[in-house]
């Protein structure tokens, strides 16, 4: 398994991941794959505990692990680590870089750097994210730390 | 370069946006030619992009926001027509322009072409928020309350890779107006949104979710009557994370938001975008009045000043020329300024190509806008061409010069003014081709007089149940449907897009081609003689049901 880190944040290795429902009755569980179905708001009584949650795309085109991710950080502050695997498409780092992902698990022959070149292709936004920003001069542009 | 009249001017960080933009897209396009992009894959990457493939080659469908452009940008699309494509464009009842025979491979060139104009063909296609829609009329129109463009303009940069909706379950479409007189469709969009003056002197907006015409076709319902400025982003951030959640993902004909809304209920929909609004850090998402005014000061206003007597001028000309009378009457629409009038371009000529420009013509419009209106022109959702501030006393200069270049068509809002998809001409998906017969029919009430007669009456053709032609809101739509491999079409009546948006209902069988022509000419011929004084087709529909029609119709079949 070879990871992408889309941010400082170094990614910890995680020897068991459960699902949602076995979380509450394992209570050393540190590590959670959300199913794509699934609302991330369910994760709630857990997340004092929670180190690592891991959002699965079951193609690339399924857009809910974006608001999954939100979700997350934005509704439950959840500080621990988010990963996404699953069929991912490096033209997507920067979304999900955007939405508070950490990190992704590399699909099968990925070119690292295109995912490099990918997270750093464009200069603004034109939208808020979950990132620390800085307005542009004029109107809905900000300029995100990365 | 001052800013232009009309649309938001770019500055360098705009336009680094852009290139770098089409450099990602360009990459996409080597690695799909390379092989380590899947065609599946590469799809949605193009679709973002306006990229299609049609029925015999590639279609570029270029953004125009909010539907307005300045004369360099139409010289562009001119440019691109005469050297990338067949000498014509395809304008679009979403206010954008289609190139229909594109390769692959310019592709990158003609994205490169556009940014030199500040253009791009960013989201015109794909399951993300669409190019923005507006009133065709805005900022110009008498009845007005609200100029829409500004926060159209906020909307096309909010929604431009955004990245929680760019992955959504199906497409999403966004109109907006600031007149009490809808001429956006509000209600057949995912988002309609209406603005109007609030008590402290900034807009509120009344939101509808959920309507669309396609397959299954659903008025929108209003969420929100009154949301305040402040709220705007955070109120749609909040109603497309529902749909992006909870949309349906197994089945594509399902997966529209109006689908979701039906499910759930209006009630059950608007208390879920609540719940989200109280989970969500409002601050976050405030859209300031200081945001707000540094994109207005981007839009140049024109400084709008007409001799005294331009109105009695205007008004000496219709007396002495009739053609030109007629023209007036079908084409303009009042202006809030008294010298000023708007005008109406027709792109539909007897017998011609609903929406279709050439190059020549492209640029003829263009000098035309710098002569006459600020630089200015709007793409209608008719597939017309708006000259939004045009002196009074100069209009009918404005008329001979079009005249000359066979763009006088006096038929606007009338039956010659008839919207048609593509059809079997281009698009893999339709069952018929519905070019020919909006031709047929377009020639078959040619005459401007005849059409002055008949009064306002909308055609609206689909070449199959997707519906891009817009058949359910046509006061007259046709459906085209395969019968055992030949080209069918269904008649419904009734359908409207504006104040009071309803569904056409079926009038009866469907009919071939040329009989179709000929049951709405009976049809036509059968209102004429039962309207009472002063009755518009639909006002005759209204008071006496389908009945009389369909015994017109279907009379000697």
């Amino acid at each position: 398994m070879k990871l992408f880190e889309l941010n400082e944040r170094p990614a910890k290795f995680h020897e068991a991941l459960v699902t949602l429902s076995e979380l509450a009755e394992n209570t050393e569980a540190r590590a959670v794959l959300l199913d794509i179905a699934d609302d991330a708001t369910a994760l709630k009584p857990y997340l004092n505990r929670l180190e690592l949650v891991v959002l699965r795309f079951p193609i690339f085109r399924d857009g809910r692990v974006f608001t999954q991710a939100r979700e997350l950080r934005e509704y439950l502050r959840f500080s621990g680590e988010i990963r996404a695997e699953g069929h991912v498409l490096p033209d997507q780092a920067a979304f999900l870089k955007r939405c508070g992902v950490d990190n992704v698990v590399l699909p099968e022959g990925s070119d690292v750097e295109l995912w490099e070149k990918q997270l750093h292709r464009f200069p603004v936004a034109y939208q808020r994210s979950v990132l620390p920003f800085r307005p542009v001069e004029g109107g809905l542009r900000i300029e995100e730390d990365s | 370069m001052n800013a232009p009249v009309g649309h938001y001017q770019y500055d360098q960080s705009d336009r680094e946006f852009l290139a770098a933009r089409i450099d990602e897209f360009s990459g996409q396009v080597t690695r799909r030619i390379d092989g380590s992009l899947s065609e599946d894959e590469f799809k949605p990457l193009r679709l973002m992009n306006g990229l299609y493939l049609q029925l015999h080659a590639y279609m570029l469908r270029v953004a125009i926001p909010y539907g307005t452009i300045d004369s360099q940008q139409m010289r562009m699309f001119a440019h691109i027509a005469r050297r990338y494509d067949r000498d014509y464009g395809h304008f679009t009842t979403r206010q954008n322009i289609q190139f229909n025979w594109i390769k692959l491979e310019e592709t990158p060139d003609i994205l490169r072409d556009l940014a030199k104009v500040d253009m791009h063909a960013i989201q015109t296609s794909g399951n993300c928020i669409r190019n923005v829609t507006s009133d065709e009329f805005a900022g110009a129109a008498a009845d007005e309350v609200v100029d829409p463009r500004v926060h159209a303009e906020i909307l096309r940069q909010w929604s431009t890779l955004h990245p929680e909706f760019t992955f959504l379950p199906r497409k999403f479409k966004i109109a907006i107006s600031g007149s009490p007189n809808d001429r956006v469709a509000a209600r057949f969009h995912d988002i309609g949104i209406l603005a109007r003056s609030g008590a402290d002197g900034r807009p509120v907006f009344r939101i509808f979710v959920g309507g669309g015409l396609g397959r299954t076709p659903i008025i929108g319902q209003e969420i929100f009557d009154a949301v305040p400025e402040e709220r705007l982003l955070a109120t749609l951030e909040a109603i497309v994370r529902v749909y992006n959640a909870h949309g349906r993902r197994d089945n594509i004909y399902k997966a529209r938001i109006k689908i979701l809304v039906q499910a759930l209920g209006i009630d059950a929909y608007r208390e879920a975008v609540e719940a989200e609004l109280q989970q969500m850090d409002l601050e976050h998402y405030r859209l300031t009045p200081e945001m707000v005014d540094a994109i207005r000061a981007r839009f140049a206003v024109p400084e709008l000043s007409a001799p005294d007597n331009a109105s009695q001028e205007l008004s000496a000309r219709r007396e002495t020329n009739p053609e030109f009378d007629l023209w007036v009457r079908s084409n303009t629409h009042p202006h809030r300024d008294a010298g000023h009038i708007i005008a109406v371009v027709s792109l539909k000529p007897a017998g011609g190509i609903p929406g279709d420009a050439t190059s020549a013509q492209m640029d003829r419009l263009a000098d035309l806008a710098d002569e006459y209106s600020f630089g200015e022109l709007r793409i209608t959702h008719l597939q017309n061409i708006v000259l939004g501030h045009v002196r009074q006393d100069r209009l009918y200069d404005l008329w001979q010069a079009l005249k000359e270049v066979d763009l006088a068509s006096a038929n606007i809002g009338l039956i010659g003014d008839i919207v048609a998809c593509p059809g079997l001409d281009y698009c893999a998906l339709a069952n018929a081709r519905s070019i020919p017969i909006a031709q047929k029919l377009g020639a078959r009430f040619g005459d401007a007089t005849l059409q002055a007669e008949i009064g306002a009456l909308r055609i609206n053709i689909s070449g199959c149940i997707n519906a891009c032609g817009h058949h359910h809101a046509g006061h007259i739509g046709l459906l085209g449907v395969d019968k055992r491999g030949e080209e069918f079409f269904q008649i419904t009546l009734g359908g409207r897009a504006e104040n009071g948006a309803s569904i056409g209902t079926i009038l009866g069988p469907a009919l071939p081609e040329d009989d179709t022509v000929d049951a709405i000419a009976r049809l036509v011929d059968c209102y004429l003689g039962i309207r009472q004084r002063g009755e518009t087709f639909l006002d005759t529909l209204d008071r006496l049901g389908d009945v009389p029609f369909k015994e017109a119709a279907y009379e000697t079949v």
